[in-house]
């Protein structure tokens, strides 16, 4: 049953992420991508983590992809044109790709070793999770959301109109 | 139990639950018409059955005969789904509703009153509603109208902004509970009836006061109902939609009234337990043990929607950025500070 599971939403995973490479229309691509996100959470289930799960639909699936498809839909960005691609790209890129992936596997089986990771009912309970993340790991968790606070500061910084507009706005109110 | 009964025996849920739920959505709508026509002192819907009891049927029949028309200038791909995915988005949270005592049950320990008995039943609901969203943006933006992409965008920032508040109201009964079972979470209220409820007992009232408001805004009501004012944008994101297409978005809003309501039912006052606590002893019959809690969640859902309509007959509509300050200026500080407030008195009790 998990193994059934697995396969479907593993290949569903992949055909979206390859429908969004392939799709012209950025609402097409953002929807694909949405596909992928959703598919992600249930494998995530299957192994276990069901807050991780949750947490990636209602962040990932349901606001951040929400925004993507609302700039595209404001900016009406239409379709895409079609380049071959420069030859330097496909030059590089590809066996870059490669290069990078294979870094990756390699650290990841350095550090786990070839065991493979059992689809089981055993799941990790939210309480469980939220110990390990505000005893063990409270400062990279409090370092993180310092992090993102200063992000959200740097937006609203960039979003405020500049000084002399604000200025030039409140005489025009006057 | 065999895994082929737990199919069979959980199909058998899933289309009662559906068929309950769809009629409780037409019927919801009559409510509504009944109760907004008394309001402005007129009689509503009375001429089809008995107090107008069919006039959901005449509708519903009315929605399949129309003709289907889809414009041409429509994106189609985007265009067909986003019906679906409203209202099946919609139809699917309430599955994971517990609406009954969870003590009746067969001897396999399977449970008759709930579809599926999740760990995050609450995140589920919450995540599914967040997926609801694209059926509203969808359809504005493939109708290739201004009306409807207005419509959509309003309704996207709304539901965006909104949900924080919801999301964040939500945290602080599940710190009571320690838990988002949502079957746990009745539980911990049912012990002196209504005295225990985390409206009163658990001093959440300032927890369901944001509820209450983002609810509104979640499922585009009055007087929050911007994505589809008729004075301003005809009907908003369901403009270029005709026959059983709008039905469908019809109807996913009144489900998500139904699911709004199952949730504030189950989180804030009680869910099925008796807000009479202990007094009024259960009678030994399983009939009626099996029933009066059923009796209980459907009224108390009953009484939420009732509210609704209430809401919606009384108050006008408010101003875009009125809505929008509103929710980030005033509910969503007001919930994170219900849910320190209610950290600190936990922690120090």
């Amino acid at each position: 049953m998990h193994l059934v599971l697995f396969i479907v939403f593993a290949g569903l995973c992949l055909a979206g992420a390859i429908n969004l490479l392939l799709q012209s229309h950025p609402i097409n691509s953002a929807l694909s991508l949405v596909v992928v996100m959703s598919s992600l959470a249930v494998l995530y289930l299957l192994l276990g983590a069901e807050f991780l799960a949750a947490a990636q639909v209602i962040v990932y699936a349901g606001a951040i992809m929400v925004l993507f498809t609302f700039v595209v839909m404001l900016l009406n960005a239409g379709r895409e044109e079609r380049t071959l691609g420069s030859r330097s790209a496909k030059a590089i890129g590809f066996p870059a790709v490669v290069a990078v992936l294979s870094v990756i596997a390699t650290v990841i089986l350095k550090a786990q070793g070839f065991t493979p990771v059992a689809l089981s009912d055993n799941i990790t309970s939210t309480a469980d999770l939220s110990k390990v993340l505000f005893h063990e790991l409270l400062l990279p968790f409090e370092v993180t959301s310092v992090l993102i606070l200063i992000a959200i500061l740097g937006a609203v910084a960039l979003a405020r109109p500049a000084h002399d507009e604000r200025r030039g706005r409140t005489e025009a109110g006057k | 139990m065999t895994i082929l009964q737990f199919f069979l025996w959980s199909l058998l849920k899933i289309i009662v639950v559906t068929v309950v739920l769809l009629m409780g959505v037409a019927y919801t709508v009559l409510l509504e018409r009944k109760l907004v026509g008394r309001i402005q002192n007129r009689w509503g819907p009375s001429r089809v059955g008995p107090f107008g009891l069919l006039q959901p049927l005449a509708d519903g029949a009315k929605s399949f005969l129309k003709e289907d028309i889809i414009p041409t200038a429509v994106y189609r791909p985007l265009y067909l789904l986003a019906p679906i995915l409203s209202l099946g988005c919609a139809l699917v949270s309430i599955a994971v509703v517990p609406f009954g005592s969870p003590n009746v049950q067969t001897d396999g320990g399977f449970r008759f009153f709930e579809i599926s008995d999740v760990n995050i039943g609450l995140l589920v609901i919450l995540g599914i509603t967040s997926i609801g969203v694209y059926g509203i943006a969808l359809s504005g933006w493939s109708s290739n109208n201004k009306y409807s992409l207005l419509g959509s965008l309003r309704s996207s920032a709304q539901l965006i902004s909104y949900e924080l508040a919801l999301g964040l109201s939500l945290v602080g009964v599940v710190l009571r509970a320690g838990s988002l079972n949502l079957r746990s979470i009745v539980e911990i209220q049912s012990r002196h009836g209504i005295l225990s409820w985390n409206l009163f007992g658990g001093f959440q009232f300032v927890a369901f006061f944001i509820y209450l408001m983002a609810a509104y805004a979640e499922t585009n009501r009055a007087p929050f109902d911007l994505p589809e004012a008729e004075s301003e944008l005809t009907a908003g994101y369901h403009t270029e939609y005709s026959s059983m297409k709008f039905a469908m978005f019809f109807m996913a809003e009144y489900a998500n009234m139904i699911t709004v309501g199952c949730v504030a039912t189950l989180l804030f006052l009680g869910g099925w337990t008796s807000p009479f606590g202990d007094l009024i002893p259960m009678p030994q019959v399983w009939i009626l043990q099996a029933f009066v809690p059923i009796f209980w969640f459907v009224f108390k859902v009953f009484s939420f929607l009732f509210l609704y309509v209430w809401v919606r007959g009384t108050l006008p509509r408010f101003r875009y950025d009125q809505l929008m300050n509103f929710g980030w200026r005033y509910l969503l500080p007001l919930a994170i500070l219900n849910i320190v407030g209610t950290s600190l008195w936990l922690a120090y009790k």
